[in-house]
């Protein structure tokens, strides 16, 4: 049994790294046919046809295709990503600083739409039709068609700009900015390893409202998912038998469907996990965050295909590692396979 | 349970976020600025040419001759030289050094480290380059051409040039004194310490450059020992702030000094709050219009002069670009030794008309591509529109700005509108790209060369006027020659200088003596002070 299933984890591993590899190639195709010259980005406006030509080789785009991406490949299992032309530092070093900003950033946000979106589903499940239900269509639609750059910017102009109730752009306030030991690079965790309650409050100033506002639009995604999760539950015959036995409507609703629909569950906060994780770039451009998103567009819109090809390892390493998790966790809910 | 410790949770989040302490004013000796930073590639002075990465270097390295940021306009002045003398044949130039003035890292700065940062530079011909072998400095001869002894340094040059354009020269970033003993103990593979000089900087500046991270910050400190004495701001904190709004927000809420980024929008709604200045400056940067005479139609000189007057010059920079440029029709921008202030051409669509009727033009259609910049995008609509009027159809695809350096480095953008920075702080910077062209043919690939861009065959009495000037002494005769070409080059050049930037810093009240380089540098950060 037990290696039934380390066989089928190793399986899954290695379909996941076959995925990342497929997922590699044609990124990497698509940087190189990309109508974008990366080594103008290296020399600029100015440089001579000669100065230009000594990049060129220098990148090594003198070689055919199959060679940089073979060099490119083999660089990356000895854990070499590069060079980002667009900061001039190793995309490893880049993406470390990065990162864990997009992680913090993602990581509470998907912890608010998930602490706020389930019960919310739930009630308006239990409740079909009323107050709260209504209430929940009205916070989905709305987290579904408005723009999130609108949402963030009148947060800011509100929160921040009226009320001085939070944090500006950026990570931290000038006065904490790099006051605190890089242990994780996640700031919030940081300040508490350092036990400065200070650069805690501030990190935490400057991350509520982006994360609000990411927490919201998962908290739409989730409250929906969770709301027609629990419908069909409800319709199920055990939930009638249940009643019938006389449990509290509580009980019912919070132990036995709740407990019914962990699963999909998990699977949809993993994939509005993910989603946060790479899809966040707007929020990180209003708010300033230093994060993965804009990295990689940065990267995309210079042409900086090593910071491109590094940020999408790194996303697609997410997804294989939230899928793996997700499919840990799947065993350990299901009730069958225990 | 779950409820009891959700709502704890909330409680604790709230009365965090109300927490007034994060909020204060910046601290009295701080001056944080928000800037888009981003195009920082290199912090190494002989490969560093972006704006960002030369804002850095001006203030973390000194160089023989600088500006007086409190002074611009009386151009280039003593710095880690004290004096210089021109040799009677006007080959050489012997600087003279002070002896107070040290590194960073404690060691003296002396002429041998002067000398070879110059030598660095040429040797590693990076981009910047050729700001100083245009002197006729190889990788071969720089040696036996830049030479010191004791505290003196001597220059040799190829032609006697104008002593105005080396020393104007030589304030540009590329010619920054680099410690020799610390970037050569950084050295490896023979690179002259440029990787490691990429993210560290060895500089006698007034500030230290305490740290870089790319796309997020730079933090600079006082040097205590600076030798024109301490800067007033200890810190100096430049954080990048890509959205206009933010950084006016952050400015109305005192969290930073200085915003670089504003729009007009921005710049309109905040000129009004209690406690924010706008400062305006302007720079060096030229909005113009290239015709690219491959193009058939573009060829025809009527279509070049009708052109002229089809751009809204005053409706332009009263509306969309309100603030942020003026109308300057001469390729030196306003602050360079012999810049033309005349505007010859002015929006008029009949005359546009009778041009192109005289010339027996009956339209035509032209379609180019332009940056998908809003200021850009909406001159081309602009342009667009009055072209409509006297029967020339533009049609306008929109690229990101890599791909259109790359179509109009191959020649092939109909009509270029972009804009164009000096490279260093003397005219023949504008004049040897705009009007300087000596082989026109695909072959040249003078990708550098403007002109060439457009496929402009400069007449030879032009590219020998602007080699002339080069050579002219007499600082007053060469401001002349420069005029000279100006107004031949308005007269007949397809290559169209339009608007000049300026740029508009919003400030906290308190700050003074900000300077952000104006027409002919980067920014400066040592003079700025901050009041009550």
């Amino acid at each position: 049994m037990r290696r039934r299933r380390a066989r089928s984890v190793a399986g899954t591993i290695l379909s996941l790294a076959l995925t990342l590899l497929g997922l590699l190639l044609v990124t990497f195709i698509i940087g190189r046919v990309m109508p974008i010259d990366p080594v103008l980005k290296v020399v600029g406006d100015r440089a001579t046809q000669a100065q230009y030509d000594a990049a060129y080789i220098a990148m090594g785009l003198d070689q055919p295709l199959v060679v940089q991406f073979l060099t490119y490949i083999g660089d990356v299992l000895r854990g070499d990503f590069g060079r980002s032309i667009s900061t001039g530092q190793p995309v490893s070093a880049d993406i470390a600083r990065v990162f864990p900003a997009t992680l913090e950033l993602a990581t509470l946000g998907t912890l608010i739409g998930v602490v706020m979106g389930v019960p919310l589903g739930v009630i308006a499940a239990a409740r079909r039709g009323g107050i709260i239900d209504q209430v929940a269509r009205v916070v989905a639609l709305v987290g579904y068609s408005m723009p999130i750059f609108w949402l963030g910017l009148m947060g800011l102009l509100i929160f921040y700009g009226m009320l001085g109730w939070v944090g500006g752009p950026g990570r931290q306030g000038i006065l904490y900015d790099g006051m605190v030991p890089n242990v994780t690079g996640m700031v919030l965790v940081d300040s508490l390893i350092a036990g400065d309650w200070p650069a805690f409050q501030d990190a935490f100033s400057h991350i509520i409202l982006p994360a609000s506002l990411l927490g919201y639009y998962s908290l739409a995604y989730i409250s929906r998912m969770t709301r027609s999760f629990m419908l069909e539950q409800l319709s199920q015959e055990y939930i009638t038998t249940a009643r019938v036995k006389g449990l509290s409507e509580r009980a019912v609703i919070w132990r036995h469907a709740l407990g019914n629909i962990a699963i999909p569950l998990v699977t949809v906060i993993a994939l509005s996990f993910g989603s946060l994780l790479e899809g966040s770039v707007l929020t990180e451009i209003i708010f300033s965050w230093p994060g993965l998103g804009s990295y990689i567009t940065r990267g995309l819109l210079s042409g900086d295909m090593n910071a491109v090809l590094g940020g999408t390892v790194v996303v697609g390493a997410c997804f294989v590692v939230l899928n793996l998790l997700s499919d840990i966790l799947y065993r350990f809910l299901d009730p069958r396979s225990t | 349970m779950t409820f009891h410790l959700t709502s704890r949770a909330v409680l604790l989040a709230s009365a965090l976020a109300f927490a007034p302490a994060a909020f204060a004013e910046t601290p009295a000796d701080t001056l944080v600025v928000a800037h888009t930073i981003d195009d920082i590639i290199s912090l190494d002075p002989a490969q560093s040419f972006e704006f960002s990465g030369n804002d850095v270097n001006n203030n973390t390295y000194d160089r023989l001759v600088d500006f007086d940021p409190l002074d611009p306009e009386a151009g280039f002045q003593p710095s880690l030289a004290e004096s210089w003398e021109v040799s009677e044949d006007g080959l050489s130039i012997t600087f003279t050094l002070r002896e107070d003035a040290t590194f960073h890292s404690g060691n003296p700065v002396r002429a041998q480290d002067a000398a070879w940062s110059l030598q660095r530079a040429v040797k590693l011909d990076k981009t910047p380059a050729f700001i100083l072998t245009q002197f006729g400095f190889t990788a071969e001869n720089v040696d036996q051409m830049i030479t010191f002894e004791g505290n003196t340094l001597t220059l040799t040059m190829d032609k006697p040039y104008a002593p105005s354009f080396v020393l104007n020269c030589l304030t540009a970033n590329i010619a920054s004194v680099v410690d020799m003993e610390t970037v050569m103990a950084n050295e490896a593979d023979g690179d002259l310490g440029n990787g490691w000089l990429n993210t560290n900087e060895a500089g006698s500046g007034a500030y230290v450059l305490a740290a870089w991270r790319p796309n997020e910050q730079v933090q600079l400190t006082a040097y205590e020992d600076y030798w024109q004495g301490a800067p007033t701001m200890k810190r100096v904190i430049v954080r990048n702030v890509a959205e206009s709004s933010a950084q006016r927000l952050l400015l109305e809420q005192g969290d930073i000094d200085v915003a670089r980024n504003l729009t007009p929008t921005d710049v309109e709604s905040i000129a009004s709050v209690e406690g924010v200045t706008i400062q305006d400056e302007p720079r060096g940067r030229i909005l113009y219009m290239g015709l690219n005479q491959k193009d058939e139609l573009l060829s025809n000189p009527a279509v070049v002069e009708a052109m002229k007057h089809l751009v809204d010059y005053e409706g332009i920079t009263s509306s969309f670009l309100k603030g942020q440029f003026v109308t300057h029709q001469s390729f030196l921008p306003r602050g360079y030794l012999g810049a033309l202030d005349e505007t010859p051409w002015t929006y008029d669509i009949e005359k546009a008309r009778q041009i192109l009727t005289d010339a027996g033009i009956e339209g035509g259609t032209i379609t180019t591509r332009v940056r998908d910049l809003r200021e850009y995008i909406d001159v081309a609509q602009t342009l667009q529109a009055a072209m409509g009027q006297v029967g020339l159809t533009l049609e306008i695809e929109q690229m990101t700005g890599a791909q259109v350096l790359d179509a109009y480095r191959a020649r092939e953008v109909p009509i270029f509108l972009g804009e164009w920075g000096p490279d260093y702080s003397d005219p023949n910077t504008n004049a040897a790209t705009f009007a300087y062209n000596p082989d026109n043919s695909d072959e040249a690939a003078a990708v550098g060369l403007l002109a060439w861009r457009n496929a402009y065959e400069v007449p030879a009495e032009m590219n020998e006027a602007t080699v002339a000037a080069t050579l002219e002494q007499d600082t007053d005769t060469r401001a002349a020659m420069y005029q000279d070409i100006q107004r031949q080059y308005q007269a007949e050049a397809p290559i169209v200088p339009l608007f000049q930037r300026i740029e508009q810093v919003g400030m906290g009240d308190g700050v003074q003596n900000w300077w952000s380089g104006g027409a002919i540098s980067s920014v400066m950060y040592r003079q700025v002070t901050k009041g009550e």
